[in-house]
């Protein structure tokens, strides 16, 4: 649990937030280049001072202005996991792994190195130099570095962002194996929007140095107001959801989420097993009538809550927020809107495409890993 | 291959260059991390009368040392009470080699502690090292590669010192006669040319001995830090 109060001046921008998580899982801080994401784990993790504010982490105080408490980076016990590797050149990879585990009081080691080497699968490369290693090596060996010190929060500073495409898509699994291995609670620096869909539980968004929305995933990006901050990314809404049954017969699973149960190509993953998933607005198709002679596979009844941006503009597409037992989005074109005399209000069936779910986003979001 | 009193300038010089070297190793590294990393006023001028053994003609120095360590002199005095003497002895010498030396170490190893990533040091304060415990397992091994470039030069330097040895020491056989002081003494005595080339055989001996360690060194730490293959 970490409970954060902060106020920083710099010369030309200022950072004010206060936020606390409790929950274990990852916390997502997102925000444009130059919000001040950075600013604010740095101040967490004693690496930047701030000029007031109260940090307090698992009911003791690290940070305190009032009483002129500031515990140097060495003596918070959090970890932090930089953007850029930060691996030590003279050391092989054994030696970087430890140096933080070495440093613990023998009692808090409860993460083991083997641990570690096996959720990371850092077995090959143990007596190597970083030197020698891919970027997306190193920032396995940074986590696994993080992680060993037994921290009691972990940092991430956009760990994936100096790495390319193909790189991000495999190390986000490790992410997601550090989230439900080790119980220790994650602050995320991002500002890739696919990153927090499919690693984070919570959503800090951060605009100018100040907080500006602070919710679930769920709820922030199915929120209009924040659109410009969420960005072009958030054509789609973000729902949450549980494996109700797996269907063998024709390859699918049954999901069911507060609009009913939705049908995607087979996932793996028990019964229960809480998932989240990612529709684009333009796999969504609206109709005012049950259409004729569709198959039933994903039709949902619900009413139009709101058209952005308004009818009357002249752009030819228009986002339409739906609730069908959960916000959507759904794009359309603005002929479309008119010929289907689409308002606020308005009862309509989405049909949502099997085939549209984004399987990148489908991850576990707490309890046992989707492997 | 040598003579008796050959052999004693030899192992003079050594004595007086190590515990030059050595003994202003830690004052080196300490004042370079100092220039390198901490922003005070006035650090100009500390870098100036640092960097004054440099620029000032070592007969200069001498005599400042020959001021503040006579056992006249103001610090001299203090120091005899508690045993020790550098007038006119090795201890003089290699002090006066020390000081001439400690320009070039802080120089060497200033540019080597610049050029750390701070952001390693960062990490490893994150990973719970303390000041001390991040400059010896992060910082230091990191600067070794210009730590033995700086303290070659500085040996280098210390072998070489006439002016300010000279000057605040004299030159005693046995005593202060260091290498240098030597072919300068036979230099001055007719009919010993043959014995001054002799010496001045074994200062190049010397000098090549002394790269080819660093050279070696240097080479191992940089291998260590992954910079070469």
């Amino acid at each position: 649990m970490i409970s954060v109060a902060l106020k920083k001046s710099f010369r030309r921008a200022s950072i004010d937030v206060r936020f606390e998580t409790s929950e274990p899982g990852i916390t997502a801080i997102f925000g444009r280049s130059g919000a001040g994401k950075t600013s604010v784990i740095n101040m967490i993790a004693g690496i930047l001072r701030p000029d007031e504010g109260r940090i307090e982490l698992d009911g003791g105080v690290i940070f305190d202005s009032a009483t002129r408490i500031d515990l140097a980076p060495d003596k918070r016990q959090i970890g932090y996991v930089f953007q850029e590797s930060r691996l030590f050149p003279h050391m092989n990879v054994r030696n970087n792994l430890l140096y933080g585990w070495r440093r613990r009081a023998a009692g808090h080691r409860i993460i083991s190195l083997d641990d570690v080497i096996g959720v990371l699968g850092l077995d090959p490369m143990l007596e190597r130099s970083p030197a020698g290693l891919s970027g997306g090596e190193a920032q396995r060996v940074q986590f696994g570095r993080a992680i060993l010190a037994n921290p009691k929060l972990l940092l991430m500073d956009e760990p994936l962002s100096s790495l390319d495409n193909p790189r991000r898509t495999e190390i986000l699994p490790f992410i997601e194996r550090l989230r439900d291995e080790f119980h220790i609670p994650i602050l995320y620096v991002t500002h890739a929007m696919e990153e927090i869909i499919r690693l984070a539980d919570r959503l800090l968004i951060i605009e100018d140095g100040s907080l500006a929305a602070d919710g679930t995933v769920e709820e922030l990006t199915g929120r209009l107001d924040l659109r410009p901050l969420t960005g072009r990314y958030e054509a789609g809404s973000v729902i949450a959801a549980t494996i109700k049954e797996n269907d063998t017969r024709y390859g699918l699973t049954h999901l069911s989420f507060p609009g009913g149960v939705l049908r995607v190509p087979a996932i793996d993953g028990a019964p229960g097993t809480p998932v989240r998933l990612r529709i684009r607005a333009r796999d969504i198709s609206i109709s005012t009538e049950l259409p004729a002679g569709a198959s039933e596979l994903n039709i949902f009844k619900g009413k139009v809550v709101e058209i952005s941006p308004p009818a009357s503009s002249q752009t030819a597409h228009c986002d339409i927020l739906i609730d069908i037992g959960v916000p959507l989005w759904v794009r359309l074109t603005r002929l479309s809107i008119d010929q289907l005399e689409l308002h606020p209000g308005k009862e309509i069936h989405a049909l949502i495409k099997g085939t549209s779910v984004d399987r990148q986003s489908l991850a576990a979001r707490k309890g046992e890993a989707v492997p | 291959m040598f003579s008796d009193a050959e052999a004693e300038i030899f192992r003079l010089s050594m004595q007086v260059s190590l515990w030059a070297t050595f003994c202003s190793l830690p004052f080196g590294v300490a004042v370079a991390w100092f220039l390198a990393r901490v922003e005070f006023p006035g650090k100009v001028l500390v870098d100036g009368i640092i960097h004054l053994p440099l620029v000032l003609p070592p007969v200069v120095v001498g005599y400042l040392l020959l001021v503040v360590f006579s056992k006249n002199g103001a610090f001299g005095q203090f120091l005899s009470g508690i045993g020790i003497d550098f007038a006119f002895t090795w201890k003089g010498a290699a002090l006066a080699a020390a000081v001439m030396a400690f320009p070039l170490m802080v120089r060497a190893i200033r540019l080597s502690i610049e050029s750390v990533d701070q952001r390693l040091e960062m990490a490893a304060r994150t990973l719970g090292a303390g000041p001390l415990s991040m400059f010896l397992t992060v910082t230091l091994p990191l600067i070794l590669p210009g730590l033995i470039a700086g303290t070659v030069l500085a040996f280098a330097r210390c072998l070489g010192e006439f002016g300010a040895t000279i000057t605040f020491v004299s030159n005693i056989p046995g005593e202060t006669r260091t290498l240098p002081l030597a072919i300068y003494t036979l230099t001055q005595t007719p009919g010993s040319e043959d014995a001054a080339f002799r010496l001045v055989g074994l200062s190049v001996f010397i000098a090549l001995i002394a790269l080819a360690i660093s050279e070696i060194a240097a080479r191992r730490a940089k291998r260590s830090l992954g910079m070469t293959r």
